[in-house]
């Protein structure tokens, strides 16, 4: 185990080595000067010079990119141009937003998906089994900018229950805070949901099929235990890699929605970042994000060995 | 430690005061976008403006209609040869941070605008050579040449007095925690989600400051800017969609106020910035371009376009304004001529790419525009690109023609003189000649408004016949609010004064 887990972190540094220079050399592809872009409506030769100085647009690629990855290694990610912020501090006062939506939805995605997808593959054919279909078709259609306005008409406009949008900090006010919360993270939980659903009916169909359950139907296990002992525990891998995927999807921004509801997250922090072309945070975040990925992967990896030890000696 | 926790409880106060919804204390106003950086000399978007006016009182500042009127300032006076501006100050005026604001600071702010690097006031105040304090309450501002302009650009960011204590202490920071002498001071800002102010106690116009705090929310979604509006959690939200008026106007608890922009949405034609210009019927031949403009209804491209919330409009600044050149009245659709301008030319089937940012109204412009000009015969290919992408393609000379609107400014200059003049910034026309150039600076430099109509009747006699822009219209402002709020003031930049307003 020990050795798996010290190889597995060794292949880390070259994936971040590779990602960084990916990350850079992409945003150098992106058309349009950001300089032009944040000097501005009047764009005032002198301050896009001054901007170009400032960015270091007037050296070469490999130099930029050693200088920002100086920065990194020391820690120092840089600072936003358009708010005159240091990266740190938003990605620091993001995290949490984003972090507490997606365990929110994330938590809604699984109370219904697994259950669904279990029912499903266990009554299969039934009307349980076509509702949940149906009811994961629409999930997986419905856009959640569409689902996200219609929710804030309904329960913000019409009934005035929720607030439309905004954040609260649950520090502040628990109660104000999930109220802002439910509304996003049920749209987000509900689109993957749909997918976990699909997910855990196909696997527990397959499961189900297999020599094992029959085996353990024979010696006259429960049929509850036989479900959730015996199929579910082996169904759940590729479920435990799908929510790790997933849920690293919800870190790098769930754009969309946080832009809906205002929540003052990732999401919004870097779409707003690359269409204002404030490379120093689009950089920081997705370099970020990238880690959050590649370290998530790790957890999913090792928790695999932990739900099945044939992995360890692989 | 006692920084962090006054911090920490101020949060706390606002988040409460946002949380206990509408409180009767608290101005809640919806913007369309997150304002850059809150340093008036480093600032440079429209949005930011809008809290600059609540947080920054300028030397003078625009009214209804855009007569410059003092703020800061109590009164001025030219010298003679128009190259001084003497100003008289308010006295007792004060910063947030108690500091005087004297002759001593409006020469420091001044001098920080012309100086700090990356500063974007510095083009604003080119003409400025120098700054006296002539006593502790006034100013002489001298000039490089006579500059008429000069009091429009003083009405806005160039004329924001910061406190020099504060900004010489916190640099480039300054905008994290701006300090001036406007009605209401900084108190925090979370990036994206709010900007809170609160009333300045010692604020010179205090009467007439009615709210203790004003939290500006940024939610760039119209929809769910409206929706907030609604469910009561905004009183105010700005630029309302032009597809939502009907429903506010249908809602008792709402009002409605629509001011017609100081800026302009027109189509930018490349005349000379590349070579492109020379290989493109439109860009090479004006009677192409004038049949191009015969070819559009401005009233039709308003209707489907903006839902009838816009004024049409054939120059840089409205029919209303002073400045209108009478003599170039907006041709009316006349497609025959076209034709027959096209003939004249020597062209048939004129082709060109125009280039679209991909805002919504942008790309409906540019729908309406190539249905509108194939019946004379054009060939219009939209090519819709991302913002910045397309003002670096614009920049460079890239395009044909190309889709672009301007916020404006008070003082008709600031909506020609950089677009028009040889080798401007924001000439993506490349229009560059001799005569245009030479009116362009004795309308600056002339200082009387009969004098500067008339030059700017010549302008208009030349350039709109030239036309490296084809102006379409002047959008509307659109302000929803609650129907609680009085005391209003209808300013065409667009910009919410928020002395003088109240809740009933």
């Amino acid at each position: 185990m020990t050795a798996y887990l010290v190889r597995r972190i060794a292949t880390i540094v070259p994936t971040l080595v590779f990602a960084s220079i990916l990350i850079f050399a992409l945003q150098q592809l992106l058309p349009g000067d950001p300089a032009m872009v944040l000097a501005g409506e009047e764009r005032d030769p002198a301050v896009i010079a001054h901007l170009r100085e400032t960015l270091h647009l007037d050296q070469p690629f490999p130099v930029r990119y050693l200088y920002w990855v100086r920065g990194v290694v020391h820690g120092d990610l840089g600072e936003s141009l358009r708010m005159q912020q240091p990266v740190r501090t938003l990605i620091a006062e993001k995290l949490p937003v984003t972090l507490e939506l997606a365990c929110i939805a994330i938590v809604i995605a699984l109370a219904i998906g697994i259950p669904a997808g279990v029912v499903s593959a266990v009554r299969r054919g039934s009307g349980w089994d076509y509702g949940a279909n149906v009811v994961a078709l629409w999930g997986l259609s419905t856009p959640n900018f569409w689902l996200g306005i219609m929710l804030i008409l309904l329960f913000s406009v019409t009934l005035g229950w929720l607030p439309a949008s905004g954040y609260v900090s649950p520090f502040d006010d628990w109660r104000a805070n999930l109220a802002a919360m439910i509304m996003p993270a049920f749209v987000l939980g509900n689109a993957i949901a749909a997918v976990l659903m699909r997910h855990t009916r196909s696997a527990m169909l397959q499961v189900l099929s297999s020599d094992y359950v029959r085996t353990a139907r024979a010696k006259g296990v429960r049929e509850r235990d036989v479900i959730l002992k015996h199929a579910l525990r082996n169904a759940l891998i590729p479920i435990i890699t799908l929510g790790a995927l997933e849920f690293g999807t919800l870190l790098s921004g769930a754009v969309l929605t946080e832009q809906v509801f205002t929540i003052p997250g990732f999401g919004k922090l870097i779409v707003d970042a690359v269409f204002n072309r404030d490379f120093a945070v689009v950089q920081g975040v997705v370099l970020f994000t990238a880690t959050a990925y590649i370290v998530l992967n790790l957890v999913a990896d090792i928790l695999y060995a932990v739900a099945n030890p044939r992995m360890r000696v692989g | 430690m006692r920084q962090p926790f006054r911090r920490l409880m101020l949060a706390l106060g606002c988040v409460l005061a946002l949380a206990a919804g509408a409180s009767a204390q608290t101005l809640r106003i919806g913007l369309a976008e997150d304002p850059d950086v809150l340093d008036p000399t480093l600032a440079r978007s429209f949005v930011g403006r809008i809290v600059f006016s609540a947080l920054c009182d300028k030397l003078f500042d625009i009214d209804e209609k855009l007569d410059i009127v003092p703020q800061l300032a109590a009164s001025y006076q030219w010298s003679p040869d128009n190259k001084a501006l003497t100003i008289k100050l308010r006295d007792g005026v004060v910063f947030h941070d108690g500091e005087k604001m004297d002759a001593a600071a409006v020469k420091f702010s001044l001098e920080r605008h012309k100086t700090m690097p990356g500063s974007n006031r510095r083009g604003e105040l080119a003409p400025l050579s120098s700054v006296d304090v002539v006593d502790p309450l006034t100013v002489r501002l001298n000039l490089s040449a006579p500059f008429s302009p000069l009091l429009a650009q003083l009405a806005d960011r160039a004329g924001m007095i910061v406190s020099p204590k504060a900004a010489q202490a916190e640099g480039d920071k300054f905008g994290a925690k701006p300090v001036c002498a406007g009605p209401f001071r900084f108190v925090e800002r979370v990036a994206q989600d709010r900007i809170v102010l609160e009333r300045f106690p010692n604020y010179w116009d205090k009467a007439n400051v009615h709210f203790e705090r004003i939290v500006y929310l940024p939610i760039p979604d119209s929809t769910v800017r409206l929706a907030n509006l609604r469910s009561g959690q905004l009183d105010f939200i700005e630029r309302l969609a032009p597809s939502d008026v009907a429903q506010v106007k249908g809602d008792t608890r709402f009002k409605l106020t629509k001011i017609t922009e100081i800026g302009y949405q027109g189509i930018t034609i490349n005349v000379g910035k590349s070579d492109l210009a020379q290989k493109n019927p439109l860009g090479r031949d004006p009677r192409v371009r004038e049949a191009f403009e015969l070819a559009l209804d401005r009233d039709g491209i308003v209707q489907v376009v903006m839902d009838g919330e816009a004024d049409p409009g054939n120059q840089w600044v409205a029919d209303t304004n002073t400045f209108y050149a009478k003599n170039v009245p907006m041709p009316k659709r006349n497609v025959e001529r076209a034709k027959a301008l096209l003939k004249e030319a020597g062209v048939t089937n004129p082709s060109f790419t125009l280039m679209t940012p991909t805002t919504a109204d942008a790309q409906r412009i540019a729908q309406v525009v190539q249905a509108m000009a194939r019946e004379a015969g054009f060939d219009v290919k939209i090519q819709s690109t991302e913002f910045a992408t397309s003002l670096d393609l614009a920049d460079k000379g890239q395009f044909d023609a190309y889709v672009l609107a301007w916020s404006g400014r008070a003082d008709p200059d600031g909506n020609i003189f950089s677009f028009d003049a040889c080798k401007q910034p924001l000439n993506y026309a490349g229009y560059c000649k001799p005569d245009v150039d030479d009116l362009l600076k004795r309308s600056r430099t002339t200082l009387d408004t009969n004098e500067r109509r008339k030059l700017y009747a010549d302008l208009a006699a030349i350039v709109l016949k030239d036309r490296p822009i084809v102006y379409l219209y002047h959008r509307h402002w659109l302000w929803a609010y609650t129907n609680k709020l009085d005391g209003l003031r209808a300013i065409p930049d667009g910009l919410v004064r928020v002395t003088g307003l109240r809740f009933r």
